[in-house]
């Protein structure tokens, strides 16, 4: 799909005045069936994930993926000396499994550095970030996304998207400044 | 800022709860700002000019920086003997040095991390500036352990790597569970830190003006745009960040005072030494937070954000904190007296009456345990010169407790004709106010360059972020900071 003047389009977006009436909307646009959409705000809306028909996110599962590999990371480190490679008697104590309460602390901290550097990196990963360059970025309006704006914008790739309902369903919803935003 | 610009009026916390409403809560966000303000106000302090004072805060605290950055160059390139070290305390300011900085990092973990789970959403004013102050705090203590191995240029011997010489690090030693805590901690540290930054260096790519502040904003903020379909991932990495912080600040100052507790020293040798040492963190941390928060928001007018009601919890923290570090104290001296062993009551006299005697009276009793106790009466947890003077009684008293456990442990050893005493030398003390000044100095850098709190949670504490019930407050065109109707 292309604009009048030859741009491909991204999407239709709205503004919205109030965190309460994105919320509004975006039921409205997930009762109507939409798929690739998503509503943009400066601070995370409480209650939108049911509004828009999400569910709970699973980075959980890759942290605690992150959490278990940091374990066996020091359970590795560890034992792998103490065990064969440099056996090291300290005040007459043992060196084999007895010693493993003295390893616990170090199988702790590497199993939270591993969780943490797994949160840190599936967050932008599973966000598609960094992406310096976005289509939204074109549209002049949506710069106070980061301020005090709150926007809906509804892709052009979703299946049901026509200019027509989306600017219709936007409308109804109570959008303001409805754009079509291009890709280019 | 233009010309109309007035002193902002803080309201008393007593003025939101009205006759109609007795049991309101007053509001984290004082003057009814909107999102509007608040992403002015706090942009602004990053975008307007360096005040004046603050070049010549820089100057000073610069200055002292490279006093200590002289001394650590001067240390490392003639010895460790130019630090007072020696039989029979071979510890001393140093380790004092690391443990008073370690400690001051876990309050701002706690404000970012534990506060969260707790659902404290005071949390949000402070929290960023408090995780800074972590950051920074936790780079002076790496300095101390760093450069007492001597050998600065083979610390790598610490990290578990294979070497020609077949070595391994002992994984049984406290010494080592330090390593791995203390990186690990300022790791985890940077990460929740800098996750916590995105949305707001997103704020300043859309304010930027100048070509490079829009190129090093927008590079950082990885191109965050607020969807929501990431804000749901993105809440979900914080709390589990939250999360695992949790447990790895209790585990920090535990390990640390590990390095104490496992060894056979009268006065080290305890089993509470790991949450009289959290607890004494905390208590130690927060009033360093309220030392640097206390004059930012004074000087940069964010009486709004950082309300009274703020100041007034921290206060109730230090005072909770410091009754357990009290009850600590106490346990201490009953227990050497219930022990029945005459080392440990020996080493508890001693730390009352012998040569430190007037570390324990001053830095222990008064500043430690007595001088938190007057944050029991709501007047004092409100008036900024008590907290500040009882804050600055902490962050002294804390450093002379570590150093009697140091030092105190150590220079009365068994047999009388090993006795000596610690001599600091003019290099021992130059590098500890050194560590103050880089402390100082990156903090002041930080307010400078990054947005100080958090304003993309802070927009969540105003009533009208809520989804539900929540009405939008008009704009209302005031200079920031400046006085609004309300």
């Amino acid at each position: 799909m292309r604009t009048p003047a030859g741009h491909r389009v991204y999407g239709m977006g709205a503004e919205y005045p109030s965190a309460a009436a994105l919320y509004e909307a975006a039921k409205m646009v997930r009762d109507a069936g939409f798929k690739r959409w998503d509503v943009h705000s400066p601070f995370p809306i409480h209650g939108i994930d049911e509004a828009m028909g999400l569910g709970k996110s699973w980075l959980s599962a890759v942290v605690l993926a992150g959490g278990i590999s940091g374990l066996l990371t020091a359970i590795l480190v560890e034992f792998g000396p103490s065990w064969g490679l440099y056996p090291l008697v300290v005040h007459g104590k043992p060196y084999d499994w007895r010693t493993v309460p003295a390893f616990f602390p170090i199988m702790f901290e590497l199993t939270i550095l591993f969780s943490a550097f797994a949160a840190f990196f599936a967050v932008l990963i599973m966000n598609g970030l960094p992406r310096p360059n976005h289509p939204l970025f074109n549209w002049e309006r949506f710069r106070s996304v980061t301020n005090d704006g709150f926007f809906l914008v509804i892709e052009a790739r979703d299946p049901r998207f026509t200019e027509i309902e989306a600017r219709e369903l936007l409308e109804r919803s109570g959008g303001q400044h409805i754009t079509i935003v291009h890709e280019d | 800022m233009d010309e109309t610009y007035t002193e902002p009026q803080v309201i008393k916390g007593e003025a939101a709860t009205t006759v109609e409403r007795p049991l309101a809560r007053v509001p984290l966000v004082l003057n009814r700002r909107n999102f509007r303000w608040i992403t002015e106000r706090i942009s602004g302090v990053v975008e307007q000019p360096a005040p004046r004072w603050w070049w010549v805060c820089f100057a000073i605290t610069g200055t002292i920086a490279a006093f200590g950055l002289f001394c650590l160059g001067y240390q490392i390139s003639t010895g460790i003997g130019t630090w007072g070290l020696n039989h029979p305390v071979g510890w001393a300011w140093d380790i004092t040095n690391f443990v008073f900085w370690i400690g001051i990092g876990h309050a701002g973990t706690l404000i970012s991390a534990i506060l969260y789970l707790l659902r404290q959403r005071w949390r949000t004013s402070i929290n960023r500036s408090a995780e800074a102050m972590t950051l920074f705090a936790v780079m002076c203590a790496a300095i101390f352990p760093g450069v007492h191995v001597g050998r600065v240029w083979m610390a790598w011997y610490l990290a578990p790597l294979p070497n020609n010489w077949a070595i391994w690090p002992n994984f049984r030693s406290p010494l080592m569970w330090d390593v791995f805590a203390v990186s690990t901690y300022f790791t985890v540290s940077v990460l929740f830190w800098y996750t916590g930054l995105i949305p707001d260096l997103a704020t300043l790519r859309d304010r930027a003006t100048s070509k490079i502040k829009k190129f090093l904003f927008g590079f950082f903020a990885c191109g965050w745009r607020g969807a929501n379909r990431h804000w749901r991932h993105y809440e979900m990495a914080y709390l589990l960040l939250a999360g695992l912080s949790t447990p790895l600040v209790l585990s920090v100052h535990s390990v640390v005072s590990f390095d104490f507790a496992t060894s056979i020293l009268p006065t080290w040798h305890t089993t509470i030494f790991p949450p009289y040492f959290v607890a004494g963190a905390i208590f130690g941390g927060f009033a360093m937070v309220l030392t640097l928060l206390i004059p930012a928001r004074a000087m940069f007018k964010l009486q709004d954000i950082i309300t009274p009601q703020h100041i007034d919890k921290m206060a109730k923290i230090i005072l909770l904190t410091g009754s357990f570090v009290g009850y600590a104290y106490t346990m201490e001296f009953f227990l050497a007296w219930y022990s029945g062993n005459a080392y440990e009551r020996f080493a508890f006299w001693n730390r009352v009456f012998g040569p430190y005697w007037w570390y324990w009276w001053v830095g222990m009793l008064f500043c430690n345990c007595l001088s938190p106790q007057l944050f029991w009466f709501r007047w004092c947890r409100r008036n900024i010169f008590v907290v500040y003077f009882v804050c600055m009684c902490v962050n002294a008293g804390m450093w002379f407790e570590r150093f009697i456990i140091i030092v105190g442990g150590l220079h009365r050893d068994f047999l009388p004709s090993s006795w000596g005493l610690f001599i600091p030398t003019w290099v021992d003390i130059w590098t500890f106010i050194g560590t103050l000044g880089i402390f100082t100095s990156l903090f002041l850098l930080f307010v400078r360059f990054l947005p100080m709190i958090a304003m993309s949670e802070v927009k969540i504490v105003l009533p009208e972020a809520d989804a539900h019930s929540g009405t939008p407050t008009e704009h209302h065109p005031v200079a920031p900071g400046g006085k609004e109707p309300t």
